[in-house]
């Protein structure tokens, strides 16, 4: 038990996001094991995963369904929790942290983007965006977000008015409108066509380098791998490989 | 097991596991239906059947005759009138009886023929033996009396009749269908305690009466298609010489009436109540279970991909309402046959019957259930339509984000979820207005029987502290001159006397025809007093009769017409009065004149049959001493008991029913808040843990699906309470009865109760939802399609 809640050192939501200092790491994974279920019906999601993500990195995960990946996004956006192992965000314990303490995570530091984008029907684009504006410590000016992905005369279109590519860009905005540390993004292109989803990469790509925020990408398409800093596959619940990019590819080049 | 079962039936077993709160609390809406649909069915058809096999077991007389002195021999020419199967002569006259300590007591002594072997109007021991033949100082007592009393077989008591004072031995106590209600001459209100009923040997009496050889009550039983009115005719026209009053059928028998206007008032609830709450019920299911299959579009969807018919994915989803009516429906027979038991049983006790037969009522079994498969059923079949309709492709699509555009502008001011909760109410106003409605149904039920408790009471206190204000009521043997009036008044610690007249007639109007009594009332009385539609005491008219509504409705009377009024006492004249005005009345169908003109009419000026006091309640018992001493006192009535009596019997029998159906009420009020909560919860788990992933802690989220519920509740709760008034309006004409006239008042308690109630289950149902998305699995309700 190494992540005990007496063992941590500072609440996660307590790690300022202090303006121009960097962390060497953003994440520090050790031996991370995931297991649904109990006795024969156990599933192992994860098998003791060891990684380290550098902050600002944006990261691609790739590998087959199952593999994992999802798993491991979810434990270190704090919407899931670890059987085993230790999550370090920022050299604090994500692990063993209450679910008060994990929202409060999410809260201040984590932007999600999801496959089906899970916005909120009721709410036009920039009320969107302005919902997560609300509850962040330090966010962005939401209609400022919009015109980061390019939707600012998109602004009063309610979510049924807007294409899947639009909308997957007002739920990029909306995670960027928190001034977020982290952006997981869970296969982001995977309801969109080609053309789309390479606009919505390119999107993530500009955020990272403008903001540098530390960014996660999960998804099926290895040629996204081109555009990443760093690219883990999975395999079996288990890390496969890490390789770098000392070349990266412009988003806009993909093709899949 | 399970395993035997097809697979869609394996997944409606889970689905109903799955769905357990729902489905037990849809299913207690129905319950609450069918309970109440049992109870009181098998609550009036077990006293129906209970009084009509009392009465054929006992031979109760088909019509009394009533006659000053007649011969024996008189009877063998009633026994061959055309119809007539038996007839009986027997002493009846009212005597008084005195206990230790207690004010004069009137009785009502019967001569009964304890050898004859099958006696008409034949009681039941409770208690003792019979009176043995040829011992004239042997007595039976009314069970009622008896126990009210604590008097019992063994112990004597003291009886004065015409003038003499005689002590009987108490030989048992007894059941009769004449007493079922047992009540005081003048009397309005059942006191058990205060009205006693002796079976004396025929023997006793005659001596006692001076009736040798003759008797003055007739008793009368028919064939089935006798002629009654011939019968009653040809009754009167041999009875005539012999100082007939006038022969009556059963159904103008005290007691017959009393018992056949609650049962009356049983049958009403049951016809109309419970079609109401199974009414209201069915509709709220119907919006539940409507709504919960829509919840599974995206299921229905799927199955008829995988190429399942329309049909079959229907039927799937009826068996799940069917399911859910079942159980509901078998909950609500069991619950119901325990209520129906109970509330019989204390009814069969409130009215003196010596056995009961309740039986349970196998048909409401079938009816609650259908009540409920039809309801749910119907709900199921019109939702699962239109899911089923829909192009199974849509549910292999992404969800297509429902349209908010073009609804209007919202105030800026506004946070982002009170958008959300606002825009979904505009959204789908339709939607919103049903859950509205469906909350205020099951309030106004509540609000309904909270008015129907508070008319209760409004109907006790305008009869005793506005109309009826005397402390004690005093009943001479015969009536009296003044002079009784000022010997009364001469009682240290009687504060207040005032004389009154009561005289036994027959109301005839057209074809209408009513046993009851005009009152003569003083122009100055103060302590008993006839209301005005304005609760104003009226002036007694010089020259006609005010009648009461309930009185004036019977004989399809109003103020204007003249209707004759037959005396049934002293010179027995006719007379035409016209009807000079209507009075308020709430508890009986009394008649008023004014005393004077009662008076004059009758040939009997300033004679008084009895008086009301007002009586310093610190020396109430001196003056319960000198009424002893009265031998012109026949009986004496305490308001206080009257007052507690009433209460006792009115919150024993309707009481408890009303407050059962309280409890039904407030269960479909809770059944429906909690289903609206859930079912809000599973439309929009996807968007709670959508913003739940965004950071919103749980009580932030609970706000975006909790805000929506308490604004529709707090807008059901006004919707909730005109319904009820509504209701009501409709209900207390219903309920009233010839003897009970519901007032149609509305006590702002009903709302109060009501609409706490409706708070209170929303608040619960409230915090389970919240345990709901606390719960919520972030990482599967992202995945999850809606």
């Amino acid at each position: 038990m190494r992540t005990l809640r007496g063992s941590r050192r500072r609440a996660p939501d307590a790690a300022p996001p202090e303006a121009g200092q960097r962390h060497e790491d953003a994440f520090v994974i050790r031996t991370l094991t995931k297991v649904y279920g109990e006795g024969t019906a156990a599933v192992r999601a994860l098998r003791g995963i060891d990684l380290t993500l550098p902050d600002g990195e944006l990261t691609v995960l790739l590998g087959p369904s199952g593999s994992g990946k999802s798993t491991l996004l979810n434990i270190l956006g704090g919407i899931d929790t670890a059987t085993d192992g230790e999550v370090l965000f920022r050299g604090v314990a994500l692990t063993g942290a209450s679910q008060r303490e994990l929202t409060r995570y999410r809260r201040a530091h984590v932007g999600f983007v999801f496959q089906f984008y899970n916005l909120m029907p009721s709410l036009t684009a920039l009320e969107n965006v302005e919902l997560v504006a609300e509850i962040a410590p330090h966010p962005v000016d939401p209609m400022e977000a919009l015109a980061l992905v390019g939707l600012e005369g998109r602004a009063d279109h309610f979510p049924s008015e807007l294409s899947g590519g639009e909308q997957q860009r007002v739920a990029i905005a909306r995670a960027v409108a928190k001034n977020p540390t982290v952006l997981f993004c869970d296969e982001p292109t995977g309801a969109l066509d080609s053309r789309t989803g390479t606009e919505v990469l390119a999107v993530l790509q500009d955020l990272n380098e403008r903001l540098g925020t530390t960014t996660l990408i999960i998804t099926h398409a290895a040629a996204t791998a081109a555009m990443a800093d760093r690219v883990v596959t999975f395999a079996d619940g288990r890390v496969g490989s890490v390789a770098c990019n000392e070349d990266k590819a412009r988003a806009r080049e993909l093709s899949w | 097991m399970i395993r035997l079962l097809p697979v869609l039936d394996r997944k409606l077993l889970r689905d109903l596991w799955r769905l357990r709160g729902q489905v037990l609390a849809i299913a207690f809406v129905i319950a609450a239906g069918s309970a109440l649909l049992v109870m009181s069915t098998s609550t009036y058809a077990a006293l129906d059947a209970t009084k009509r096999a009392y009465y054929e077991r006992t031979r109760f007389a088909d019509v009394f005759a009533p006659v000053t002195r007649a011969p024996v021999g008189l009877i063998e020419r009633l026994r061959r009138i055309d119809g007539v199967t038996a007839a009986e002569g027997r002493i009846s006259a009212f005597g008084r009886v005195d206990l230790p300590g207690a004010p004069p007591i009137s009785a009502r002594l019967v001569s009964y023929d304890a050898s004859a072997a099958a006696p008409l109007n034949g009681v039941t021991l409770s208690a003792g033996r019979m009176i043995a033949p040829g011992r004239s100082s042997e007595i039976l007592l009314l069970d009622a009396f008896a126990r009210a009393t604590g008097l019992g077989p063994g112990d004597d008591i003291t009886v004065t009749a015409d003038g003499q004072r005689e002590t009987f031995r108490i030989v048992g106590t007894a059941y009769s269908p004449e007493f079922i209600f047992a009540m005081a001459p003048g009397e309005f209100v059942s006191n058990d305690a205060r009205f006693a009923v002796i079976w004396a040997s025929r023997e006793a009496l005659e001596a006692a009466f001076d009736l040798d050889g003759a008797f003055n009550d007739a008793l009368l039983t028919l064939s089935r298609d006798a002629d009654l009115l011939a019968v009653i005719e040809t009754a009167d026209r041999l009875l005539a010489p012999y100082g007939g009053a006038g022969a009556y059928a059963r159904e103008d028998q005290t007691s017959d009436r009393y018992l056949t206007e609650d049962l009356e008032q049983l049958r009403v609830m049951d016809r109309i109540m419970t079609p109401l709450f199974l009414g209201v019920s069915a509709f709220l299911l119907n919006v539940v279970i409507g709504r919960l299959v829509q919840t599974e579009r995206e299921e229905i969807g799927l199955l008829k991909a995988f190429g399942r018919s329309g049909g079959e994915v229907g039927w799937h989803y009826l068996k799940f309402a069917l399911a859910v009516a079942v159980l509901g429906g078998v909950l609500g027979w069991l619950g119901g046959l325990y209520l129906g038991a109970r509330v019989s049983a204390l009814y069969s006790s409130v009215y003196h019957f010596p056995f009961l037969l309740y039986d349970p009522p196998v048909r409401a079994l079938g009816t609650s259930i259908l009540a409920g498969v039809a309801s749910a059923g119907i709900a199921a079949v019109l939702a699962v339509r239109a899911a089923a309709a829909l192009p199974p492709a849509i549910a292999m699509r992404p969800p297509v984000p429902p349209d908010y555009g073009g609804r209007g502008s919202l105030p800026r001011w506004l946070d982002q979820p009170s958008r959300m909760v606002a825009r979904r109410i505009l959204r789908a106003p339709l939607k919103a207005a049903l859950t509205i409605v469906g909350i205020g149904a099951a309030m106004s039920l509540t609000v309904m029987m909270g008015f129907n408790a508070a008319a209760v009471d409004e109907m006790v206190v305008r009869s005793f502290d506005i109309a009826d204000r005397h402390d004690v009521g005093v009943t001479f043997t015969d009536p009296r001159g003044r002079a009784a009036l000022f010997a009364l008044g001469r009682i240290d610690g009687v504060q207040r006397v005032e004389g009154r007249r009561d005289v036994p007639v027959r109301f005839v109007n057209g074809t209408s025809e009513r046993l009851g009594s005009i009152t003569g009332l003083s122009g100055e009385a103060e302590l008993s007093r006839a209301l005005g539609a304005d609760l104003r005491p009226l002036d007694m008219p010089a020259g006609g009769l005010v009648l009461s509504q309930s009185l004036a409705r019977l004989l399809g009377a109003e103020a204007g017409d003249e209707i004759t009024v037959d005396v049934r006492t002293g010179s027995r004249p006719s007379i035409a009065l016209p009807v000079a005005a209507t009075a308020d009345a709430l508890i009986g169908t009394p008649a008023y004149m004014d005393e004077g003109v009662l008076g004059r009419l009758l040939g009997e000026e300033g004679r008084v049959s009895g008086a009301v006091l007002m009586v310093d309640s610190a020396r109430a018992d001196a003056v319960t001493e000198r009424l002893r001493e009265a031998p012109i006192v026949l009986g004496v009535s305490l308001q206080s008991e009257s007052l507690a009596e009433l209460d006792r019997m009115l919150d024993e029998g309707p009481g408890l029913f009303r407050r059962i159906m309280m409890v039904v009420s407030i269960v479909i009020a809770v059944g429906v808040v909690y289903n609206s909560a859930r079912i809000a919860f599973i439309e929009r788990a996807r968007d709670l843990a959508s913003l739940r992933v965004l950071g919103f802690t749980s009580a932030e989220a609970g706000y975006v699906l909790l805000g929506e519920l308490a604004l529709l509740t707090v807008i059901a709760l006004p919707v909730g309470g005109m319904m009820g008034v509504f209701l009501w309006i409709v209900v207390a004409q219903a309920v009233s009865t010839d003897l009970y006239s519901i007032p149609t008042v509305f006590d702002p308690r009903g709302f109060g109760v009501a609409a706490l109630t409706v708070l209170i289950s929303s608040v619960a149902a409230g915090l389970l939802v919240m345990c709901d998305v606390r719960r919520l699995d972030l990482v599967s309700a992202l995945k999850v399609r809606e």
